[in-house]
């Protein structure tokens, strides 16, 4: 290394130490900050690796409620949601709606009758480019309190030993209401007769800045036809998208959009506990769909419903899965368009 | 040995060097803060990503002005005692610099147009898309803002290196040419008349 002769080489070599030091201090900091030191740490990688099947995930799908079909329509707002929410599409008006149908699970070659737990992501637009994001599934509370406890759940169901998951059940009390109503519940065989619940909380502010925290239902049109599990298992593999697409042909499919308000106290971050059944819920509008079509030619295959996706006068609460999801969501959505080759091969050849 | 050091009137411009330092911190803040948020899933995620897309944009539009400062009042020369190859590692380096300071943002901004996400500012508003919706553009655009960043984070390294270097072996006023604030006791000029 050239030096200066002016330089005495004894302070040289304490400075060159003193470099090396402090760039060693600044690029240990990153690489904490990255999680590269941090072994532990719950990822969006690690967990969205969690959900991956024994034989590895479906390239090029999502890696969770891995089979659905998009749908699109619109949403009738009927003005009552601008008492709790500033929100553009809460004013009286219809906006545009693009959804996405699905059944849980990594699986997009799930037979529906396999897999008990169904979802709607939705995307309402407002005519500024705001948009309203969310991801809704069939019941009533979620299996976990927290992500951590999501994350263990995945990986005890994933061991193979059921003893790890009659461990994990035993240590969260909660999950024994989702699997009592997994078992209990009446089925349908139909999305359009099916009532999906947001279970996250979120944040309304209203145009005077009162801010309130909530959550939100869909509540069918149609009327629930109850049907037996047996009799589900033999319909055919798709029987939801038949049903939903034969529906179509004869009018729209309508849910109403209900946001109940949480009083002082409520279990607000916490999706594993309903709130009272007294609590104020307002019909916002109606959820019109009235067109399907098959995910690999559908617009809803590239967007991610990201519940933090929110407009101005909706937020975040206290409720940590938004946060968590959010950031898993991106992961699965990085990791599947990076495989976009392989998703087209692949739907291209089954049919 | 004025010819091994920079002369003591010759540093960048008050201006250049407020800005160089507004944005050492921004940059910095920024690398920490991206890999940082996809590294969590904890609600620090959202506030992570809520300051990281408006940053960038700050970022770039800083990046802009400082081009145009640096088209105007130039760079002071660097110390004619400097060997060849250091003064070609310095001039590549700046421009390195000004290449991933405009092009981290936007690259940013693109994705999110890829993916459909509103690239959004503060309260409600967003910036418009800049590219067309596109899963495969989506993803050439994520990888190269991730390893450029990441490229970008070890040339900082590089630089941080060099500026200690310079200030505390070789002592030729090149690090005094940025430094902030007035000349202190290791002033070009001083060092220049030892």
């Amino acid at each position: 290394m050239p030096q200066p002769s002016r330089s005495p080489p004894r302070s040289a070599l304490g400075s060159l130490v003193l470099i090396a030091a402090l760039v060693g201090v600044v690029g240990a900091a990153f690489a904490y900050t990255a999680g590269w030191l941090a072994p532990g740490r719950l990822t969006p990688d690690r967990l969205v690796d969690s959900l991956a099947p024994p034989g590895g995930p479906a390239l090029g799908f999502r890696r969770n409620h891995a089979k659905g079909i998009c749908v699109t329509g619109r949403f009738e707002a009927n003005g009552a949601g601008a008492a709790l929410s500033r929100a553009p599409m809460l004013a009286q008006g219809s906006f545009p709606v693009l959804g996405r149908l699905n059944i849980a699970g990594p699986n997009p070659a799930s037979p529906d009758a396999s897999v008990p737990v169904r979802g709607f992501g939705w995307r309402i637009a407002a005519p500024d480019g705001q948009e309203w994001r969310s991801a809704m599934i069939d019941p009533p509370v979620f299996p976990v309190a927290t992500p951590e406890d999501f994350y263990a759940l995945q990986q005890a169901a994933g061991s193979g030993r059921p003893e790890r998951m009659q461990e994990f059940a035993a240590a969260h009390p909660s999950f024994g209401a989702f699997v009592n109503w997994i078992r209990t519940a009446p089925k349908t065989a139909s999305w359009a007769e099916t009532r999906f619940n947001g279970l996250n909380s979120f944040t309304f502010t209203d145009a005077g800045g009162t801010a309130r925290v909530v959550r939100w239902s869909l509540i069918p049109a149609a009327a629930p036809v109850p049907v037996t599990a047996e009799q589900l298992g033999q319909r055919g593999p798709d029987f939801l998208r038949q049903d939903i697409v034969e529906r179509l042909r004869t009018g729209p499919v309508r849910w109403t959009l209900a946001v109940t308000v949480a009083e002082p106290g409520d279990p607000t971050a916490d999706p594993t506990k309903p709130w009272p059944a007294e609590r104020r819920t307002v019909e916002v509008g109606t959820l019109v769909i009235d067109a399907a079509q098959p995910e690999p030619e559908g617009a809803c295959r590239d967007l991610n419903f990201d519940p933090a996706v929110l407009p101005d006068g909706m937020g975040t609460s206290d409720d940590p899965f938004p946060a968590a999801r959010s950031s898993a969501y991106a992961k699965s959505y990085d990791r599947r368009t990076a495989e976009v080759e392989e998703y087209r091969r692949a739907t291209g050849g089954g049919r | 040995m004025s010819g091994t050091t920079i002369a003591g009137a010759a540093r960048f411009t008050p201006a250049q060097r407020a800005l160089h330092w507004a944005m050492a911190l921004c940059i910095l803040a920024m690398l920490f803060i991206g890999v940082g948020m996809v590294s969590t899933i904890r609600p620090i995620y959202l506030v992570m990503v809520a300051i990281h897309r408006p940053l960038g944009i700050a970022i770039l539009v800083l990046a802009l002005v400082r081009l145009l400062l640096r088209w105007r009042h130039g760079a002071p020369p660097l110390p004619a005692g400097m060997p060849e190859a250091m003064k070609l590692a310095a001039r590549l380096s700046h421009y390195a610099f000004y290449a991933l300071m405009l092009a981290l943002p936007l690259l940013g901004w693109a994705m999110l147009s890829a993916a459909g996400y509103p690239a959004t500012m503060v309260g409600g508003w967003a910036l418009p898309p800049i590219m067309p919706r596109s899963a495969t553009l989506h993803s050439v655009l994520w990888g190269a803002h991730h390893y450029l960043a990441l490229a970008f984070f070890a040339l900082i390294l590089l630089h941080f290196a060099a500026a200690l270097y310079h200030a505390l072996v070789r002592r030729d006023g090149v690090f005094e040419a940025m430094a902030p604030g007035g000349l202190p006791g290791h002033a070009p000029g001083r060092v220049a008349a030892e």
